[in-house]
């Protein structure tokens, strides 16, 4: 079933084309990568899909319906949204900053469980009573996919979950992603490693310059034709587990200056 | 992090500081004489503490507690512990607006001439801020418009005295720019009252949606907080508490910073429980500045609360700062 979709979408910002004819759902079930080149629009697309930007053209639906006509809560208790950076302005605990996640739940919400599994699933239940200023960047991180996991969405979008963190943290948090998927959510994540988009990602969303270069399965969207398009890059490929994974390895020789979208 | 006994706490001090500031003053009474006295009618001991000293702590707590409330919302909003009620322009233009009373005259042609006119400076000033920053821009844009409209606000203020007439009005000018709650009325508190309640409510409505931004902007729309319907409200809010509060008592400055600042701890860097918590310290605080213009007083003219409150903020602002760099490091 599509939890979250668009078709035809475009987004102009002051007279500029940030995404344009975008289609693409998210199933339940589905672990979606976006991937593309800094500046191709897919953090665009994110903040499309929760209603931060609105489309200049095409819809978007959530759960079927049109999303421009969900309440912001209740559209707030289906869709999770972890924003890149994981931003904490005021010394919270783990535990209080976990439970803003169930803040569109509205004031009467008693379900601590929710908090506590969301605690668990991130490993994080030991320090439940820190201040989030002290974390280390890969506790904070985890704090802030407990956060968006203690809503309870139908649909999780993660926006670089993975910057600036450890290879094992990384893993922790690509294996999180994909359970939350096994149990019958649906996530999109924004990522820049190739080989853990590879890994991980039941399928994969290609940008490049605000259009939808390739989708389909990571073997289909990471050719090397793909790559040197979207990237100008040529990649070293393993076997591994049944799965190609492709390692960046040099720019295109040759390759005419990419122009910056940024 | 948080402690349960706080607001018992500062709300049992702030019923002391406010008994004291009542039986607290230029004439030598006593407590019970002045109580005995005011509720069996006889007319000194009632002028002294009903018409008097009641309209003064209750102007006390009232404006104290709107600029610590006022504090806590904006360095919610703009996730910024500097931020504080003067930064968007409320108490510049609320100042603004009184002096050209002042200088105008209107201030004398009926008796709440002055802070009415304090307040339409307030609201003309919000506007001005609200029609440069847009209602869908970001926490920057709205700092700086705030922060072009109090500049102005100065130089209109410094303009206006520049032209003053004469020495009298110069000062007049002047010693309510300082700000006081001395010889305030029963008409202050009931032109005051209403509004900075008013605009409490709105701020205190506001904690959900503070507490969501302490994610971020995008964190708290993805977590259904309609971001320019909250910045409307905390703006709306502050421009109704602070206005009506810096009309009757003039420029006090620090209040709006030091509450919130203090009370942080207490309310674990939750900005949602920090709006209580910082009303009733700007309450406890204010009133205690007061009560302490009161009893320093000797000779010669009273100390401006203003002065007072910038004299004693400003150093222990300064140690505050240095304490939190020392905790972190």
């Amino acid at each position: 079933m599509t939890a979250i979709a668009c078709s035809g979408l475009r987004i102009e910002l002051r007279d500029r084309v940030l995404l344009d004819n975008i289609d693409f759902a998210v199933r339940r079930g589905e672990l979606i990568g976006i991937v593309g080149a800094n500046g191709a629009g897919k953090s665009t697309l994110f903040k499309a899909l929760i209603g931060l930007l609105a489309p200049t053209a095409g819809q978007i639906t959530l759960a079927g319906q049109a999303l421009r006509t969900f309440a912001p809560e209740r559209r707030a208790r289906l869709l999770a949204y972890l924003a890149q950076g994981h931003v904490a302005h005021w010394p919270l605990s783990v535990r209080e900053t976990v439970a803003l996640g169930r803040l569109p739940h509205g004031p009467g919400d008693r379900n601590t469980a929710a908090i506590d599994d969301a605690l668990e699933a991130a490993d994080l239940s030991h320090l439940a009573g820190r201040n989030v200023l002290s974390l280390s960047g890969g506790e904070r991180a985890r704090t802030m996919l407990a956060r968006a996991l203690a809503v309870g969405p139908a649909v999780l979008l993660a926006d670089e979950p993975l910057a600036a963190l450890d290879p094992a943290h990384q893993l922790r948090i690509m294996a999180l992603l994909r359970a939350q998927a096994g149990a019958g959510m649906a996530v999109g994540v924004v990522l820049h490693d190739l080989p853990l988009a590879a890994r991980f990602c039941t399928r994969l969303v290609l940008l490049h310059e605000g259009r939808m270069l390739a989708t389909g399965t990571p073997s289909e969207v990471l050719s090397d034709t793909m790559l040197t398009q979207a990237f100008g890059i040529c990649a070293a490929r393993f076997q591994l587990e049944g799965s190609e994974l492709p390692l960046p390895w040099q720019l295109t020789p040759q390759a005419p200056q990419r122009r910056s979208t940024m | 992090m948080t402690c349960r006994l706080a607001p018992p706490a500062l709300f049992g001090l702030l019923l002391s500081l406010a008994a004291s500031s009542l039986f607290t003053g230029y004439v030598d009474m006593s407590p019970q004489h002045l109580l005995h006295g005011a509720l069996s009618g006889e007319p000194i001991p009632q002028r002294i503490l009903i018409d008097i000293r009641l309209p003064r702590t209750i102007l006390c707590l009232a404006v104290g507690s709107a600029l610590g409330l006022t504090g806590a919302a904006m360095q919610g909003l703009l996730r910024n512990p500097l931020a504080e009620p003067g930064l968007l322009g409320v108490s510049g233009g609320a100042a603004l607006g009184a002096v050209l009373a002042l200088y105008t005259g209107f201030a004398d042609t009926f008796y709440l001439a002055l802070p009415l006119a304090g307040f339409t400076g307030t609201a003309i000033a919000i506007g001005v801020v609200f029609a440069l920053a847009g209602r869908r821009t970001g926490t920057t844009t709205l700092i700086l418009a705030g922060v072009a409209v109090s500049s102005l606000c100065g130089a209109l203020i410094s303009l206006v005295l520049n032209w003053s007439p004469n020495p009298t009005a110069l000062s007049e000018i002047v010693f309510w720019m300082l700000g006081s709650l001395a010889d305030r009325s029963s008409h202050d508190v009931e032109l005051a009252l209403p509004f900075i309640a008013l605009g409490a409510l709105l701020l205190l409505g506001c904690g959900r949606g503070l507490r969501a931004l302490t994610l971020g902007e995008e964190t708290a729309h993805s977590l259904g907080v309609d971001l320019a319907r909250l910045r409307v409200r905390v703006l709306i809010g502050s421009a109704l508490a602070v206005g009506a509060a810096v009309s009757v008592s003039g420029s006090i400055g620090f209040i709006g910073l030091v509450a919130p600042h203090l009370m942080r701890p207490l309310a674990g860097g939750d900005p949602a429980r920090l709006l209580p918590l910082s009303a009733l310290a700007g309450a406890a605080l204010l009133t205690a500045a007061d009560l302490a213009v009161r009893l320093l007083h000797n000779t010669g003219p009273e100390l401006k609360l203003g002065v007072l409150t910038a004299l004693v903020g400003a150093p222990f602002f300064l140690a505050l700062i240095l304490r939190t760099r020392q905790e972190a490091a």
